[in-house]
């Protein structure tokens, strides 16, 4: 049985559809990453299948809980971990963790035990009593994952868990939870950092309230298998943009950095066209080069073929 | 429970380390009662008084001399003509003037009344209305004793005497009368205030919803937010009350022990109404700005503290009904000034508690909802 199982998952506000009848599954120990722009459904969406927001319609169940039916029974059985690192910062880092096991019911022998896990897995030893305001974002991030599962949830669900925090510590973070996902626990993990999404086993990417795409990281890059991806470098990259956009040749361009990203049709195979382009242009001696989509422009494109569609 | 009780460690710990907080919750309070018990006082004394004597006679001086003798007046001038009597009242160097005019003794002595005249300034009604009462005061212990020396020695006593006796407040304080009121006005502010905010704050920083999402009741929840708030409360109103009694002299007449009742279940009121607040908005300077408002406007004005509430007009004292201070400052007036039992309090007592039955239900019913 998943760990997760929605179908027809559907919520209003009013005339506003949030999300519009979703559906997928999650497996026992996997992450699964849930992508999206801000608004898509994504927050709403967890919110559902964590006891907090009642479904207009549908049904999901998680630990083979249904969350409708039974929002408390969905709480014991899950740990939540939101982007605010939501800790009392006047309690030291021992508090906190007391403060959360009472919360969930452990009594103290229990709370001793997990503590000692807990400080271990966030590095904190030795630092028990230094009070939250005063630990810097990365031990900050790794405190709250250690007291969202100091109940020992089989599933844990973290909503864009790594906002503000340093590169090393973002790495740092997902190591716990690799190794959370190697113990089995499953890992149902929002987010807009896409090279992030690249630690997830499945993604679903979301999109004006429904799934637009779902599968692993390589088959969500399938979509592009029979259309080349070039990146071009010029001095003047908007003028460039604007010229390579009318060409035949030309599917559809994008902004990449300081660079841009320019999608060949199907079967063409070469930059001739693009270079002579911009050398009539007198935007020549630019750099042309095939690359590997990014999930971001997976995602750029399953966007605009979503709007498209809705249009 | 066991959960109520890790809310409750954990909000008692959270107050006992913000330094602020806790001086705000323990002493601001008895600093507010100090501000106004020594401000808000009617009793007027020291007025500064402008004689001009006219008639320099034995009776004359009396008078005056029973005017500078009484507590209330001090004379600061003796002008010599009414032109200077008006500049000096202009300049709010003297606050009132006496004027006794020639013929004073001889009006006294072929058995006419003597007029004197006493001139106020009445830019402060209030003020005003006290001075012309203790004038009237001292010139009456005058004629009085004036009157049995006329007499030639016969006693001619009035036909009708009244012995005034003032209970409870004997030398009729104001102070006595406010500082219940004051009592009352500050628990409900500093609690309603503290409560409503401790809990916004959590909204805002976001560990309300982490515990939204643990498998804590509502009820459990409530309770153990509230009990550190109760007991910091309560030491905080037994400070104001034993200021109360060094500063102002307040009596206890009554039973501690339902002084004790009395507070805590105001408290408790109090403290739903805090809750109530912060599951109704979502910022912590709106939750300050209600709070203060529902328990400042109310408390002062509609609870009988400074306006009594039988002069109301009937749709506003309808509306008192709803304000638990109004019970509070007769529970409590009744026990620290007359010293009276639960007995005579039991329908404050039960509407005191009403009260916290409501809010706190209504609390509930709000949180439950927004738990989801």
């Amino acid at each position: 049985m998943p760990a997760v199982t929605v179908r027809d998952l559907t919520r209003r506000f009013g005339a506003f559809l949030a999300v519009d009848h979703v559906s997928f599954d999650v497996e026992d120990g996997e992450i699964f990453g849930f992508l999206g722009s801000n608004g898509a459904g994504k927050s709403t969406t967890i919110r559902m299948l964590c006891g907090l927001l009642k479904p207009s319609s549908g049904s999901a169940t998680v630990g083979g809980v249904d969350v409708g039916r039974d929002p408390e029974g969905v709480k014991r059985r899950i740990g939540y971990m939101s982007q605010r690192f939501s800790l009392y910062e006047l309690l030291t880092v021992e508090e906190n963790i007391t403060f959360f096991g009472g919360l969930y019911g452990l009594d103290d022998e229990r709370i001793a035990a997990r503590r000692e896990f807990v400080l271990e897995m966030a590095g904190l030893k030795g630092r028990e009593r230094t009070l939250t305001r005063d630990l810097a974002g990365g031990w900050r991030q790794r405190l709250a994952l250690g007291c969202a599962i100091l109940h020992e949830p089989s599933i844990l669900f973290l909503d864009e868990p790594t906002g503000g925090v340093d590169p090393v510590s973002r790495r740092h973070f997902w190591q716990l939870i690799d190794r959370l996902s190697a113990k089995g626990v499953t890992v149902f993990v929002t987010t807009h950092y896409l090279d992030e999404a690249e630690h997830c086993h499945r993604l679903a990417l979301m999109h004006a309230g429904r799934i637009a795409a779902l599968g692993s990281v390589a088959e969500l890059k399938g979509i592009f298998r029979d259309r080349a991806v070039v990146e071009v470098r010029t001095s003047s990259p908007m003028a460039a943009l604007r010229a390579l956009d009318d060409l035949p040749e030309v599917e559809k361009t994008s902004p990449f950095g300081t660079a841009l990203h320019v999608w060949l049709k199907p079967g063409v195979r070469d930059t001739a066209a693009l270079e002579r382009r911009l050398d009539q242009l007198g935007l020549g001696g630019g750099s042309f080069e095939f690359v590997q989509p990014s999930l971001e422009d997976v995602f750029m494109d399953v966007v605009a073929r979503e709007s498209r569609a809705a249009v | 429970m066991r959960k109520a009780l890790a809310v409750g460690r954990k909000e008692f710990r959270q107050i006992v380390r913000d330094r602020r907080t806790l001086m705000i919750l323990l002493f601001v309070p008895a600093f507010f009662l100090m501000l106004y018990g020594y401000a808000l006082n009617w009793d007027i004394r020291h007025v500064r008084l402008a004689v001009l004597d006219r008639e320099h006679s034995t009776e004359s001086r009396k008078l005056v001399s029973a005017f500078a003798n009484s507590a209330y007046f001090d004379i600061v001038a003796t002008p010599a003509s009414m032109r200077e009597i008006e500049r000096l009242m202009d300049r709010g160097e003297a606050r009132v003037a006496l004027v006794v005019p020639e013929g004073m003794t001889r009006d006294l002595q072929s058995g006419r009344t003597a007029s004197v005249q006493v001139i106020i300034n009445g830019d402060n009604a209030n003020t005003a209305t006290a001075i012309f009462g203790y004038a009237q005061a001292v010139a009456q212990g005058v004629s009085a004793s004036l009157q049995l020396e006329l007499a030639g020695g016969r006693a001619m006593a009035p036909p009708i005497a009244v012995q005034p006796r003032i209970w409870y407040n004997p030398e009729l304080q104001s102070t006595l009368f406010l500082v219940p009121g004051l009592i009352a006005f500050i628990v409900m502010i500093s609690s309603v205030v503290s409560t409503s905010l401790s809990i916004v704050r959590e909204k805002e920083r976001g560990t309300w919803e982490q515990v939204r999402m643990s498998p804590i009741t509502t009820p459990a929840y409530v309770v153990g937010k509230t009990i550190p708030y109760f007991f910091i409360s309560l030491v905080s109103a037994f400070l104001i009350i034993a200021a109360s009694m060094v500063l102002f002299d307040l009596p206890v007449r009554g039973s501690w022990l339902l002084l004790l009742l009395a507070v805590s279940v105001f408290l408790v009121g109090a403290l739903g109404t805090g809750l109530l607040v912060s599951t109704l908005v979502d910022s912590q300077a709106l939750a300050f700005l209600i709070g203060l408002l529902i328990s400042l406007l109310p408390t002062f004005v509609l609870s009988g503290f400074i306006f009594p509430i039988a002069s109301m007009p009937a749709p506003i004292r309808i509306v008192t009904y709803a304000v638990p201070a109004r019970y509070f400052l007769v529970a409590l007036r009744g026990i620290v000034l007359k010293g009276v039992g639960f007995g005579t309090l039991a329908p404050q007592f039960a509407a005191l508690g009403s009260y916290a039955f409501v809010v706190l239900a209504l609390a509930s019913v709000r949180l439950a909802k927004e738990r989801g």
